[in-house]
Parts: C-alpha cells; sequence; structure tokens
C-alpha cells in the first residue's frame, strides 16, 4: 500500500477546540468538561476491552485440547472470572454510555454541559477506582466464581474475592452517578424547542438506559455487600447448614444483572438508530416505535431475571411467571429491528465502516435475540442451561450486538470527536476481521452446548474438540480486527485528513459543531424548529 | 440576599434548582432499591420461617424500638421546621432546629447501642456467632443476621446524616441560608427523611410483628 | 412547580400524626390480628412513609417528574419482593431440609 503523506493541516484550521483550550495534565484530570470526560471514558473502557479480551484469548488457548494444554483448573477457573467481570463492569456497562453518552449529549440537547459536571468528573474517579481495585483483586490471584459469584461456594473459595466484589461495588456507584447525571441533563437542559419527541433517538436510548442504571444497581451493590461480608465473616445469610436459602442470592443478583444486560444493549441500539439514518440518508420509519420499544425493554426488562434460575430450584409458578414475561421483551426489540431494516428501504446506503457494523449487529443480534426466546422457554433451557447454548446466546447479543455498535459508534463519531478522519480501507478489513472471526468464534458453540458441553468447564470429552478449535482460531481473527481498529485510529489522531465539521453529511444537531467542538459547545443556545434528522438541510460531502 | 451562583450551563437559578432537587430524589430513589434487597430477603425468610419470625420479634426490646421511632420522627420535624423556619426567612432558628435534630439522632445511635449491648449479653450474633439458648433455631439465627444487618446498614445511614445535619448546621450558624437560597438544606432533609421512612418500615419488621 | 404551599402548621398535623399512627401501630400488635398483623402493620408504615414523603419531603408542592420516579422506585420493590418471596411460598418441596424448633 502506497505511504501516506502526512501533511500538517494549515494553521488557519487548528481552530481552539475542547482537545486544545487548555494543554496540561491538570487540565484533563481535573475537568469537568463533559467531553473531556467522555475521552478518558473512551481511553479507559477500551483499555479494559482489550484486557478482557487479552484474558478470553488466554480461555480459548486453554480449550484448543481436551485435557489441560498449558494452565491449571484453578487458574483456568480464574481467568474466566476476570474475563467475564472485566467485561461485564469494566467495558460494556459503562462503555457506550460513559464515553459516547457523555460526549454527545450535551451536544445533541443543545447544551452547554450535563446537569453536575463536577458529580460527572467524580463518576469517572469511582470508575478508575472500582477499576484498580478489581485489578488488585486479579493480581491477588482473582476470583473463581464466575462473573455471577453464587454461594454457597462464593461464601466459601479461598480466592481473593473481596477486593473484586468491592471493586464492583465502587464501579456501580460510578455507573448510578452517571444515571443521575443523565436523567437530570434531558429533563433540565434541553435548549429551546427541543420538546422530547424532536430530540435524537440516542439520547431516548440513553434516557432508558439511565432509569436502569439508577435503579437496578444499587440492589447489585447490597447483594455483592451481602457476600463479601459472607466470605469475609462467615454471616451465612445463604447459607443452607444455618438455614439459609442460596436461590435468595440468585434473586437478588439477576434482578440487577438481567436489566444490566439492558444497560448493556439499549445504548447500542441507540447507536444503531442513529447510524442507519446516517448512512441511509433518511429518517428512523417510525421514531414513536423506537421510542415506545426503548422504555418497553427498560421496563419489561426488570420483570425477567427468574429466566437465569429454571433450574435453580425455583418454584415452577415463578418459573412460569418469568418465562412469559421473558418472552415480551423480545416484542419490543423485534419492533426495532424491524423498524431498522424498513428504514433502509428507499434509502440511500453509503457502506461506510459505521454501515457496516450496523449489518453486523442487525444479523448477529437478531439471532442472539431469537436464541434468547428460545431460551426463556423452561423445557428448552432445562437441556441448554450451564451449556456452551448459552455462553453463544450471550455473545451474539454482547459482541455481536454491543460491541459491533460500541465500534460503529467508534467509527461514527470519530471525526467529531477528533477532527480527523481514518483510511476506509483499513476500517473496512478490521470490520469483516471482527465479524468473520466472531461468526467463527461463537457460531460452533451453539452446537457444542446443544450437544451437551457445560460452560466453565476447564476440560471436555475428546469428540468437542475439532468445534473447540474452530471457536478458538475465529478468537484471533477477531483480536487481529480490533488491533488493526486500535492501531489505524491512533495513528490517524496524528496523521487522518482534517474531518471538517460534518464529514458524513448528517443532518442532525451533533454535526452543526466544528469537528472536535469547542469548549463551550455553543456560543448561543441553539433554537430547534423541526425533528432530528431533516435530510432537506444541506450538509458536507463525506 | 444570598443566592448559589449561576452555574455557566445554566440557563436561570430556577432550572438550577429544580436539576438540583431532581438529581436529590432519583438519589433517594437508588437509595430506596439499596434497601430493597434487604427487605426482599427478609420478606423470603419470613415465608419460609413464619412463626419462627414472629417468635424471634419478640426477643427485641418493644419499648426501647418504639422509643427509638418515636425519637426518629420528632428529628424529622425539627429538620423540617428548620427548612421552613429558612424559607420564611427566620434564619436564627435553623442551626438550633438542626442541632436539636442531631441531638435526637444520637439518642437514637445510643439507644441502638444499647440494645446490640443487650442482645450481645443474651448470645445474640449474626451468622455463625449466633449462640442465643433460648431460641437456637435457624429461623431465629436468620431473623437475628437480617436484623443485624438491616439496623446496622440504617445506624449507618444515620450516622452519616448526622454529619450532613452538623454541616448544614454550621453553614446556617455562617449565615448561608435565607429566603431565597436553602437548596442544601432542602436536599439534605430530603435525606434525612428518607432515613426516617426506613426506619418507619423496620420498626415493624423487626419488633412488632410478634 | 404544583401543589400547594406547606405551612408549619401542615409540619405539626403531620408529625401529630406520625405519633398516633406509630403508637396505633404498636397497640394493634397486641391485638388478636392472626394472619393480619403482617399487612395491617406494613399499611400503616406505608400510610406514615407517605406522610413523610408528602409533607415533610415536600412532594405535595412538588412537580409529577419527583412523583413519577418514586412510583416507579416503589413498583420495582414491589416487583422484587413479591417474586422472590412468592418462589419460596410456592416450592412444594423444601430448598433445605426443617430443622428441630423452626415452623
Amino acid at each position: 500500500m502506497p505511504a501516506t503523506k502526512s501533511q500538517p493541516p494549515p494553521a488557519a484550521a487548528i481552530a481552539t477546540s475542547y482537545l486544545n483550550a487548555e494543554t496540561t495534565i491538570r487540565s484533563w484530570l481535573l475537568t469537568t468538561d463533559h467531553k473531556r470526560i467522555g475521552v478518558l471514558f473512551l481511553a479507559a473502557t477500551s483499555a479494559a476491552l482489550a484486557l478482557g479480551g487479552v484474558f478470553a484469548l488466554l480461555v480459548r488457548l486453554e480449550l484448543l485440547t481436551p485435557d489441560r494444554t498449558f494452565m491449571d483448573a484453578m487458574t483456568y477457573n480464574r481467568f474466566f472470572t476476570l474475563h467475564g467481570v472485566i467485561m461485564v463492569w469494566l467495558f460494556m456497562i459503562p462503555a457506550i454510555p460513559a464515553a459516547f453518552g457523555n460526549f454527545l449529549l450535551p451536544l445533541m440537547l443543545g447544551a452547554r454541559d450535563v446537569a453536575f459536571p463536577r458529580l460527572n468528573l467524580a463518576s469517572f474517579y469511582f470508575y478508575v477506582a472500582g477499576a484498580v481495585v478489581v485489578l488488585g483483586g486479579a493480581i491477588a490471584g482473582g476470583a473463581d466464581t464466575g462473573w455471577t459469584f453464587y454461594p454457597p461456594y462464593s461464601s466459601q473459595t479461598p480466592t481473593a474475592l473481596v477486593p473484586v466484589l468491592l471493586g464492583v461495588f465502587i464501579l456501580g456507584i460510578s455507573s448510578t452517578i452517571t444515571g443521575i447525571n443523565f436523567i437530570v441533563t434531558t429533563h433540565t437542559m434541553r435548549t429551546r424547542g427541543l420538546h422530547w419527541f424532536r430530540m435524537p433517538l440516542f439520547v431516548w436510548a440513553i434516557y432508558a438506559t439511565s432509569i436502569i442504571l439508577v435503579l437496578a444497581t444499587p440492589v447489585l451493590g447490597m447483594t455483592l455487600l451481602l457476600v463479601a461480608v459472607d466470605h469475609a465473616f462467615g454471616l451465612g445469610i445463604f447459607d443452607p447448614a444455618i438455614g439459609g436459602d442460596p436461590i435468595l442470592f440468585q434473586h437478588i443478583f439477576w434482578f440487577y444483572s438481567h436489566p444490566a444486560v439492558y444497560i448493556m444493549v439499549l445504548p447500542a441500539m441507540g447507536v444503531i438508530t442513529e447510524v442507519v439514518q446516517a448512512f441511509s440518508r433518511k429518517e428512523i420509519f417510525s421514531y414513536h416505535a423506537i421510542v415506545i420499544a426503548s422504555l418497553g425493554i427498560a421496563f419489561i426488562g426488570f420483570l425477567t431475571w427468574g429466566h437465569h434460575m429454571f433450574t435453580s430450584g425455583m418454584s415452577m409458578f415463578d418459573a412460569a411467571a418469568f418465562g412469559s414475561l421473558s418472552m415480551f421483551v423480545a416484542v419490543f426489540s423485534a419492533i426495532k429491528v424491524f423498524t431498522w431494516v424498513a428504514t433502509l428501504y428507499r434509502g440511500s446506503i453509503v457502506l461506510d465502516a459505521p454501515m457496516l457494523y450496523f449489518f453486523g449487529f442487525l444479523f448477529l443480534f437478531s439471532i442472539g435475540g431469537m436464541t434468547g426466546v428460545a431460551l426463556a422457554s423452561t423445557s428448552l433451557d432445562v437441556h441448554w442451561h450451564d451449556t456452551y447454548f448459552v455462553v453463544a446466546h450471550f455473545h451474539f447479543i454482547m459482541v455481536g450486538g454491543t460491541m459491533m455498535a460500541f465500534l460503529a459508534a467508534l467509527h461514527y463519531w470519530f471525526p467529531k470527536m477528533f477532527g480527523r478522519l481514518y483510511p476506509r480501507m483499513w476500517s473496512v478489513v478490521a470490520a469483516f476481521l471482527v465479524f468473520s472471526g466472531f461468526v467463527i468464534t461463537f457460531s460452533p458453540q451453539f452446537w457444542l452446548g446443544n450437544a451437551g458441553m457445560p460452560r466453565r468447564y476447564f476440560s471436555y470429552p475428546p469428540e468437542f474438540q475439532a468445534l473447540h478449535v474452530i471457536s478458538t482460531v475465529g478468537s484471533w481473527a477477531i483480536a487481529a480486527g480490533l488491533v488493526l481498529t486500535l492501531a489505524y485510529l491512533v495513528g490517524s489522531l496524528r496523521w487522518g485528513k482534517p474531518a471538517g465539521a460534518n464529514p458524513w453529511g448528517v443532518a442532525s444537531f451533533e454535526w452543526d459543531t466544528p469537528s472536535p467542538p469547542p469548549q463551550h459547545n455553543y456560543e448561543e443556545a441553539p433554537v430547534v424548529t423541526g425533528g432530528p434528522h431533516q435530510y432537506w438541510r444541506e450538509g458536507g460531502g463525506s | 440576599m444570598k443566592t448559589d451562583a449561576l452555574q455557566a450551563h445554566y440557563e436561570d437559578l430556577g432550572k438550577q434548582t429544580h436539576a438540583a432537587r431532581l438529581g436529590m430524589w432519583i438519589f433517594v430513589g437508588s437509595e430506596a432499591l439499596l434497601f430493597s434487597a434487604l427487605f426482599t430477603l427478609y420478606a423470603a425468610y419470613r415465608v419460609a420461617y413464619p412463626g419462627t419470625f414472629g417468635e424471634a420479634a419478640g426477643h427485641t426490646d418493644l419499648l426501647l424500638g418504639s422509643i427509638m421511632t418515636f425519637v426518629l420522627i420528632t428529628s424529622s420535624y425539627a429538620v423540617v421546621a428548620g427548612l421552613d423556619a429558612a424559607r420564611r426567612g427566620r434564619t436564627g432558628r435553623v442551626a438550633p432546629l438542626l442541632a436539636a435534630a442531631m441531638a435526637l439522632g444520637l439518642a437514637f445511635l445510643v439507644l441502638k447501642g444499647v440494645e446490640y449491648t443487650i442482645h450481645f449479653r443474651d448470645g445474640i450474633f449474626p451468622g455463625r456467632f449466633y449462640r442465643f439458648e433460648a431460641f437456637p433455631t435457624d429461623g431465629a439465627r436468620i431473623f437475628f443476621t437480617l436484623y443485624y444487618f438491616m439496623t446496622g446498614l440504617h445506624a449507618l445511614h444515620v450516622a452519616g446524616g448526622l454529619v450532613l445535619l452538623g454541616a448544614l448546621a454550621w453553614l446556617a450558624r455562617q449565615g448561608r441560608f435565607d429566603a431565597v437560597y436553602h437548596t442544601p438544606l432542602e436536599l439534605g432533609g430530603l435525606y434525612w427523611h428518607f432515613v426516617d421512612v426506613i426506619w418507619i418500615f423496620l420498626w415493624p419488621l423487626f419488633y412488632l410483628l410478634r | 412547580m404544583s401543589g400547594k404551599r406547606l405551612t408549619a402548621r401542615s409540619y405539626f398535623v403531620a408529625w401529630a400524626s406520625l405519633v398516633l399512627l406509630s403508637a396505633s401501630t404498636l397497640l394493634l400488635s397486641f391485638a388478636p390480628l392472626g394472619g393480619f398483623h403482617a399487612g395491617a402493620a406494613v399499611l400503616i408504615a406505608g400510610i406514615k412513609a407517605g406522610i413523610i414523603v408528602l409533607v415533610f419531603m415536600h412532594l405535595a408542592e412538588q412537580s409529577n417528574v419527583q412523583r413519577l420516579a418514586l412510583i416507579f422506585a416503589l413498583l420495582l420493590l414491589a416487583i422484587l419482593v413479591t417474586f422472590t418471596a412468592a418462589d419460596v411460598a410456592t416450592r412444594h418441596v423444601t430448598a433445605r431440609p426443617p430443622v428441630v424448633g423452626d415452623r
């Protein structure tokens, strides 16, 4: 490939933006600018993605052979636990909301900042503190209970469980603060003329997510605190030997952890909604359908937690209730999928990287979602529970869904955040690597699970080896795609062509500002007179 | 006339105050969910051990518990009276009223400490340390474990509230509140009343349902 | 802002009601209500909490958004408690062996 000549942009183009308004380290570490905080979260959560990914690669390497490949069983248990904990709480939960939500919400609302900028900075430091404590626990040997920390084992495990639990508790404080901030911002900081039903749908997605964040996270905090006290002092609140009931732990744990997956997927869906409109040059097929579906998912998501417990010993009455309620939530997700597809119809589709990730999301999330409905049937779940079928299902949603959306968001808003373009060819190559790597990694896991391969098992019968090897090879392709993405994005920070205010020609608010935006977003508060995506306005070329 | 500094990203002070109030309410809602996990455990274990829980509740000190309820209710009254005084411009009364609320809150904690000491003397400890001979069953052990956890967590919240009230009283003495500006007083009050509400539910669950 | 403005008198009446309601729950706990004890106690506690929320916390004066936040939080609490307790109540096989002295 020909070497790109790096030309420094002409002096007049280096305007003052939020990036260079102040350049001391102190101005970054003590910033209350939502855009800088968003960038800090982006860097931190990307690092977490990398770390969680390393644990995933190691786990998959171990699974290349039926017996021990290069680590012992205890280490294996620690690694998949850390993979889960890091991915769930250091990446999936915060990434899109805290990085992109922070950066975009005020811009999309025509505001100068979020409602509580200092609290915003505090949320970042709680994230860092929580991450440090979790990683300290990892270095001290980490937990081996799985990211779900079920008692009675979690009360008895000899591993360094308490720092991991405390770290997650602290991360929960960060999430709750973020949620409060976003809800209050959406209620009180919309610019003149920006009625609720004129807001970009990404804002609705973040708003619905924030409701879950503030109400579900405290329950997790208490649950983890109970386990930590149990582990440290032997309280035995869930110990059957002294009258406790371990299933009660599962109830209060999953009461958070099921809505948590909607914390992970709702912002992703918000990104997808923005991307499909931008790259079809068309407004969403039905704005209200997306709003209702977003709020519906947030609400119904709180009613379905027992579907993680069908085989736990829970009563059949509860199982029936949870199973039926779990089917309902799929209705709202399906409404969204159909709305996105209908948006494509008669659109003017442009296959840039964000749109490639959109198609990846559409396909993979749909499969993930449908397998979720299958798992919600109690009778089927009895066969699939705790097998690779479940592992495949949630990775289709979380990686095929949320991570693809994260990459879409990154490729869509990178020019706005940093004022630079990235090389199109490499972004397309990376997208194909990530997508095909994903399919190769996780499709075999449906077969593995259905054939009986249990999850979290260090060794397995030899007849499963072929599928495991295929799956591991796929994981290398995902890693390659992500490393490539990191390389060209970081390189583009320095050598990318200047992006201009609106390189995609999108008619929504955040593209009205320069790229990167100035420190205080808008000199005067803009006034809104129409909906978020009016494509009869003139936009720049791509 | 005192006012809150209008922060640069707000249109006007009214919006800023509304935002602060909304934020505090959402925080109170999230704290309610924090306790809800514990109330859930109580409810589920009560269903599992209906007779035992009732009997165990008979071993808590009803008199002390009832006095504590009265003390907290009255301290909430003192806090809201302080806020009312500020709203009506009678700023001199704010600090004394907050001090009265703090004294009552402190009395609550002292009584709690007395109660715990009585329980320890009987051998009622949480979890695997439980050795109450008059009632050695599992259900009673679970009851008292929950009792310690829930009332203990509540007491921690009361202690935090005392610090908060102390800070507000000091600010009031500095003359920082008046009829126009008293937002921190309002928000601090919300927290204190919330802590009172939690006790209003803890009292019947652990003392009255015998 | 919606709702009426609360006065010093409102606060006093609220405090007095709280004390009276507490006294009545206390007295009721001695009455032979059988299975209705729990329901009565929680109901009265709910009324007391309502008084504190509406009067002491000024929700009666404030806008709908705060009320919605509170109602939604309470709804979720109810869902969590109900489904979990229902699980224990509707299991036909006990999750743990019964212990002598436990009823």
